[in-house]
């Protein structure tokens, strides 16, 4: 019955690991169409299936058994929850008899992942069934996305029912709004018209509802300079002169005086974290701000707004581009410009001194690739360099976890991605501290010979953390030195995979040259200069136009 | 400022959890919270009434909605509202000094409900000043235990409130 409900919403690929609860479940599949990756952790099934998710924007699907299997899972699904990714995660329960007795591999997981889902379910009879998983699939791809857990007792899976499935249907206390407020986006269409200093700051949203062509029209009729989260890296394209970088603590100068003095904010899908905001009292104080967003909850939470519009972003943008004027901005395009060229990207302390600089490495890839692969990270600084440094063109070509920020994200994710893509190159972007969080995805890849590749920009350390120690804590590098770091590239051969170890520059662009050309999984392991630290960069919980740019420290 | 929330929810398992577990989460602080079935099969009533600012009830009242099995939040401070609390206290009683409470406990229209050698248990409703002011007297006495319901309440005149858009006029 789950197998037919997943036929039905056109499910095409499964991420999961079996166990005692889920035996009916796999029985089941044993004989099915539907494709089943076997990773080799939990946690590596969920990021798989958030990986898919946001490359598809259709929902991922888990599977995973009782007890353990579920709480393997918490991470991937919190990590999906942050950045609103659409899942359905189907877990085994004990028998209903046994609920509640502390029986063999029983947890309450829809107790553990009440505050990381959307929605779940403890399923409690077969009828219940069908509703249930139709409800799932639509709550989880509707509205603001995020995932959805279903919780099935053995006992209940092994009854027989009546299989009647009705997708998308209503649910009573579930009623997204799409469309904005007309008298909203009136003032909206006024605000941008006497505007003199407006910024696009858009979020994630705009990727998750599909209006990155909306943005740019946008962006490009008003002459409106555009800044994007991390989230939403691609949903503008990053070589267009009006592109400002992302903001925040590890953002772009320009970016960052631009949001400080700006008069208009149009946030798009966006939710105002603190790693952009920087100190909050002081964010954009001179400026009005209009917000859109299909979360009201998301609006006004952490910064008071002036122009609120609770809707789908793509659909708001779509109304006032019937409307909209620009406003005179070229002054301001003009000052925008002299920051940008005052204050370049730093391409890494003493270029010169031999040593392979990361920022090198991100070049190169965006160079060979011409910045059309499918990039995933973990979480670090290598992650912030990607975001820096590699020129994203389109939407859902970089997977990475924002709210979370889980290191052992990339790896799975770029399975997924591959997955959900065959055809792009997907590269995994990773540190050595992060790719050892979920490194027996070797075998999957392997074993399924996906021709993804992974970089490791291994510097010996716990870079970011090695950072805030070297800045905040007086270089007392407590913890974050990984001695005893395996060679990489020796893994991915005892896995089964190709591996290359580099430590120039000019061995980095023959490896990745090489990687690129065959087929098939290879794992890149770059020695990178330890030293290397992520710039500009913002102290937390200060102003962001209080700006390290890295340069004053050489 | 003092806030008073209706809920309507859908009365399924763990409702009370997603709730309560989230004020806890967002770190909102709930002064008491009461739950009971309403005329319509299926659906139950909340009444949770917490302290904060404009600011906090409205994004406590936000988040409330995101949750599937929420059907309809209204704050009823804004409106005019009949609100009630339901007491018990113990208070120690003597023979001397049982006359004088029963006045007291008389002049808040409570009632006596038991009564022992040294103590007395005392039924009272009404806001909570009222619950306050009475605590207060008994004070003099000795309080050796007190519970309370919780608030609830309902929208005074014909208003109602119902799932599915603003409170609004039934029908009578
Ligand atoms: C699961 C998890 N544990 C701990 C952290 C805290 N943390 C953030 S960045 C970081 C260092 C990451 O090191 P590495 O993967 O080697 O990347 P680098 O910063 O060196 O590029 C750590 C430990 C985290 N984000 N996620």
């Amino acid at each position: 019955m789950i197998i037919a409900a997943l036929e039905h919403e056109q499910v095409e690929v499964i991420f999961g690991y079996p166990g005692g609860a889920v035996l009916p479940l796999y029985d089941a599949l044993y004989h099915a169409q539907i494709k089943h990756i076997l990773t080799r952790h939990e946690q590596a099934a969920v990021h798989a299936a958030d990986g898919y998710a946001r490359v598809k924007g259709k929902p991922g699907v888990v599977f995973a058994t009782s007890g353990p299997g579920a709480t393997n899972l918490v991470t991937g699904i919190a990590t999906a929850y942050m950045d609103s990714v659409p899942l359905v995660i189907i877990t085994g329960q004990v028998a209903t008899k046994l609920i509640g007795t502390d029986s063999f591999q029983e947890a309450d997981i829809t107790g553990i992942t009440l505050p990381i889902t959307k929605h779940n379910y403890l399923v409690g009879s077969i009828e219940e069934l069908p509703v249930t998983l139709a409800e799932a699939f639509y709550i989880a791809s509707t509205g603001r996305c995020g995932p959805v857990l279903i919780d099935i007792p053995k006992d209940v899976m092994e009854q027989e029912g009546t299989f009647c499935y009705e997708r998308n249907r209503e649910i009573p206390g579930y009623r997204p709004t799409y469309v904005g407020h007309p008298g909203q986006i009136n003032r909206m269409v006024k605000a941008i018209k006497e505007a003199r200093r407006p910024v696009i700051f858009a979020g994630g949203g705009v990727i998750r509802s599909g209006a990155a062509a909306e943005l740019r029209e946008l962006a490009i009729k008003c002459r409106i300079p555009v800044t994007l989260s991390l989230m939403s890296l691609g949903a503008f394209p990053g070589d267009n002169p009006l592109f400002l970088g992302m903001p925040g603590m590890h953002g772009m100068v320009a970016a960052n005086f631009a949001l400080t003095e700006a008069d208009l904010i149009i946030a798009l899908g966006a939710r105002f974290d603190d790693r952009v905001t920087g100190k909050l009292e002081q964010f954009a104080s001179e400026a009005k701000i209009i917000h859109v967003d299909i979360d009201p909850a998301e609006i006004g939470k952490n910064v008071p707004i002036d122009i609120p519009i609770v809707g789908d972003v793509k659909q708001v943008i779509r109304e006032l581009l019937k409307r909209v004027q620009p406003g005179d901005t070229s002054d301001w395009l003009q000052r925008i410009e002299e920051w940008q060229a005052r204050y370049p990207l730093s391409e890494g302390t003493a270029p010169s001194s031999g040593k392979l600089k990361p920022q090198f490495v991100i070049r190169e890839i965006n160079r060979l690739t011409g910045g059309k692969a499918l990039i995933t990270t973990d979480v670090g600084q290598h992650q912030m360099w990607v975001a820096q440094h590699y020129c994203f063109r389109e939407p859902r070509t970089f997977l990475t976890s924002g709210g979370l920020g889980t290191m052992g994200y990339g790896f799975p994710a770029a399975i997924g991605a591959k997955l959900a893509s065959p055809a792009s190159t997907v590269i995994c972007i990773t540190g050595d501290g992060s790719f050892q969080m979920n490194i027996q995805e070797l075998a999957t890849v392997v074993c399924g010979n996906y021709d993804l590749k992974v970089v490791v920009l291994n510097n010996g350390c716990l870079g970011m953390v090695r950072q805030w120690q070297e800045l905040f804590f007086e270089k007392r590098y407590s913890q974050s030195l990984l001695h005893g770091n395996p060679d990489f590239a020796r893994v991915a051969e005892a896995f089964g995979a190709t591996g290359l170890r580099v430590s120039t520059a000019d061995e980095a662009t023959a490896a990745l040259e090489k990687a690129l050309s065959v087929r098939g999984p290879v794992v890149i392991d770059c020695l990178i200069d330890p030293a290397e630290n992520v710039y500009p960069m913002v102290a937390p919980n200060r102003p962001i136009n209080e700006i390290i740019t890295g340069r004053d420290l050489e | 400022m003092k806030h008073v929330l209706a809920i309507l929810v859908e009365n399924k398992s763990g409702v009370l959890a997603r709730v309560a577990g989230l004020f806890s989460r967002r770190g909102f602080n709930i002064d008491s919270i009461t739950v009971g079935e309403t005329t319509e099969p299926g659906i139950s009533r909340m009444t949770i009434t917490l302290e904060g600012d404009e600011a906090v009830v409205e994004q406590v009242m936000k988040q409330l909605n995101k949750l599937i099995n929420v059907l309809k939040v209204s704050n009823l401070s804004q409106e005019p509202a009949v609100m009630r609390e339901l007491m018990l206290i113990k208070v120690r009683a003597e023979p001397h000094t049982r006359s004088d409470i029963q006045q007291i406990v008389e002049t808040f229209r409570g009632k006596v409900v038991d009564v022992s050698l040294n103590s007395m248990i005392i039924e009272v409703t009404g806001n909570d000043e009222k619950l306050e002011a009475i605590v207060l007297l008994l004070q003099h006495y000795g309080i050796r235990e007190i519970v309370r319901t919780g608030n609830i309440a309902l929208l005074r005149g014909a208003k109602v409130t119902r799932e599915n858009g603003e409170a609004r006029r039934s029908k009578g």
